[in-house]
C-alpha cells in the first residue's frame, strides 16, 4: 500500500483545483456536481470505523489520482499556452528562447527601415 | 483526430457554418501577405457553445447533457458511462472549458469515447495481447551497464517494484542488461493474461492506455493494485530522463511539458480503470447504504 498523506490534505488540494476550474463558468465551485460528489464521498469515507479499511484506502487513492489528473492538466495547459499554443515562432522569438539575439547591422540586413 | 471527439445533434448545420476561410486559404501556396499566415498554425478550437453541463441517469448508465442536448460519441452513439463518479468527472471536464473546447485536455472523455465506440474494433483477447506485448520490452526490466550512478539508481528504484510484482502474482520476471531483454518464462504470460482477463472491457481499454503511456506493464499493475501513486509510477517510468535532467539541466518546454502530459494521461487512465472495474462500484454502493 502506498502512503498518500492525510485525506484532508488531498481534499484541500482537490478543492483548490475545483476553484481553478470554476473560473471558466464564473459560478462558485460549491455549485458544481463534482464538489457535491467529493464532499459526499469524503464524508462517507470519514465515518468508516475500520482502521485500515481496503475500501477506504481505495477511495483515498482515487481521490489522490483525481487530484493528480486535475493538477497535471492545469500545469500542462499552462505550459502548452506558453510554449506551444501560438503556432510556429518567428526567428526572433526562437532565438530569444535560448537567450540569443539576432544581429543588427546599421544599414545592413537586420536594420530597421 | 481529437477534433472529432464529440458529435451533437446539430453537428451538420454547424459544419456548414464553419468559416470558409480555412480550406480556401490552404489551397493558395505560400503565405498570405495581409494575414501573415504562418507555416504552422494551431488547429482551430470549437467555441464553448453550451452554458450548463448536467448529468442524468438513463437506462444504460449516466449521461451528460450540454444545455438541453445529449453528449454523443464521435460515432454518434449516446454517451453513457457506468459509474456516477466517472460521469461527474467527465461533466467537470466539459464544464471547465473556457471560451473554447480543448479536447487535448479531456482525457477521461476521450477514454470513454474509445470504450463506447471501440474504433479499432478489438475484442477482449486482442486488448489483453496489446497490453501484454509491453511486457517483453518493459521499461523497468531493461537496465544500463554504465554510468555506474544510473545503474545504482535503476537497481534501487526498480528492483523493489519487480520484487513486489513477482511476489504478488507468484511469477518470475527478472531484469536484464542485454538488448534482447529478460527471458520471461511462459508461465508468467499465462498468469498475467488470466489476471487481466478478470477486468471488464472498459477497464481493459484503460489499462492498455496506461501501459502504452508508461511503457511498462509492471508499473501499471502497481497502479491498479494501489502499490504506486501516479506520481511515483511516472517518475519510475521516466527514471533515466530524470537522471539526465539532474545532470544536464531541466528544459521547461520539453521536460516539464512531457512530465505534466504523461502524468495527466496516466492519472486519467488509472482513475478510469478504478472507476470502471466492478469491484469499485460494489464498494461505493456498500459505503453509501
Amino acid at each position: 500500500m502506498t502512503a498518500l498523506g492525510s485525506p484532508a490534505r488531498t481534499l484541500r488540494g482537490l478543492l483548490r483545483e475545483l476553484r481553478h476550474l470554476s473560473a471558466a463558468t464564473g459560478r462558485p465551485y460549491r455549485d458544481t456536481a463534482a464538489y457535491r460528489y467529493l464532499m459526499k464521498a469524503f464524508r462517507a469515507h470519514q465515518v468508516t470505523s475500520e482502521k485500515l479499511c481496503r475500501a477506504q484506502h481505495e477511495l483515498h487513492f482515487q481521490a489522490a489520482t483525481y487530484l493528480c489528473l486535475l493538477r497535471s492538466v492545469r500545469e500542462h495547459m499552462a505550459l502548452h499556452q506558453e510554449f506551444h499554443g501560438k503556432g510556429e515562432r518567428s526567428v526572433e522569438e526562437s532565438a530569444g528562447l535560448v537567450g540569443l539575439q539576432l544581429p543588427r547591422q546599421p544599414g545592413g540586413k537586420g536594420c530597421e527601415p | 483526430m481529437w477534433r472529432s471527439c464529440l458529435q451533437l445533434w446539430d453537428w451538420g448545420p454547424r459544419l456548414l457554418k464553419w468559416p470558409l476561410g480555412g480550406p480556401i486559404c490552404s489551397v493558395v501556396p505560400g503565405p498570405i501577405p495581409q494575414l501573415r499566415a504562418r507555416a504552422y498554425a494551431p488547429p482551430k478550437e470549437r467555441k464553448r457553445f453550451y452554458q450548463n453541463v448536467s448529468i442524468t441517469q438513463g437506462e444504460g448508465g449516466f449521461e451528460i447533457n450540454l444545455d438541453h442536448r445529449k453528449l454523443k460519441t464521435p460515432q454518434a452513439k449516446l454517451f453513457t458511462v457506468p459509474s456516477e463518479a466517472l460521469a461527474t468527472a467527465v461533466a467537470m471536464e466539459w464544464d471547465s472549458q473556457q471560451d473554447t473546447i480543448k479536447f487535448y485536455t479531456m482525457h477521461l472523455t476521450t477514454l470513454c469515447n474509445t470504450s463506447l465506440d471501440n474504433p479499432t474494433q478489438r475484442n477482449k483477447d486482442q486488448l489483453i495481447q496489446a497490453a501484454m506485448k509491453f511486457l517483453d520490452t518493459d521499461t523497468i526490466c531493461y537496465r544500463v551497464e554504465e554510468p555506474e550512478t544510473l545503474v545504482e539508481l535503476q537497481k534501487n528504484e526498480w528492483d523493489p517494484i519487480i520484487e513486489w510484482a513477482e511476489k504478488r502474482y507468484g511469477m518470475e520476471i527478472g531484469a536484464s542488461t542485454s538488448i534482447m531483454g529478460p527471458s520471461i518464462p511462459a508461465k508468467t504470460y499465462e498468469t498475467l493474461a488470466s489476471h487481466l482477463a478478470s477486468y471488464n472491457m472498459w477497464a481493459l481499454q484503460g489499462i492498455e492506455f496506461v501501459v502504452a503511456q508508461l511503457k511498462s506493464l509492471v508499473l501499471t499493475l502497481g497502479l491498479m493494485d494501489l502499490r504506486l501513486t501516479v506520481e511515483q509510477a511516472v517518475l519510475l517510468s521516466r527514471l533515466e530522463e530524470e537522471y539526465q535532467v539532474q545532470k544536464w539541466g531541466n528544459i521547461e518546454w520539453a521536460h516539464d511539458y512531457e512530465l505534466q502530459e504523461l502524468q495527466a494521461r496516466a492519472a486519467a487512465g488509472t482513475l478510469f480503470v478504478h472507476l470502471c472495474s466492478e469491484s469499485t462500484t460494489v464498494k461505493h454502493k456498500l459505503l453509501r447504504e
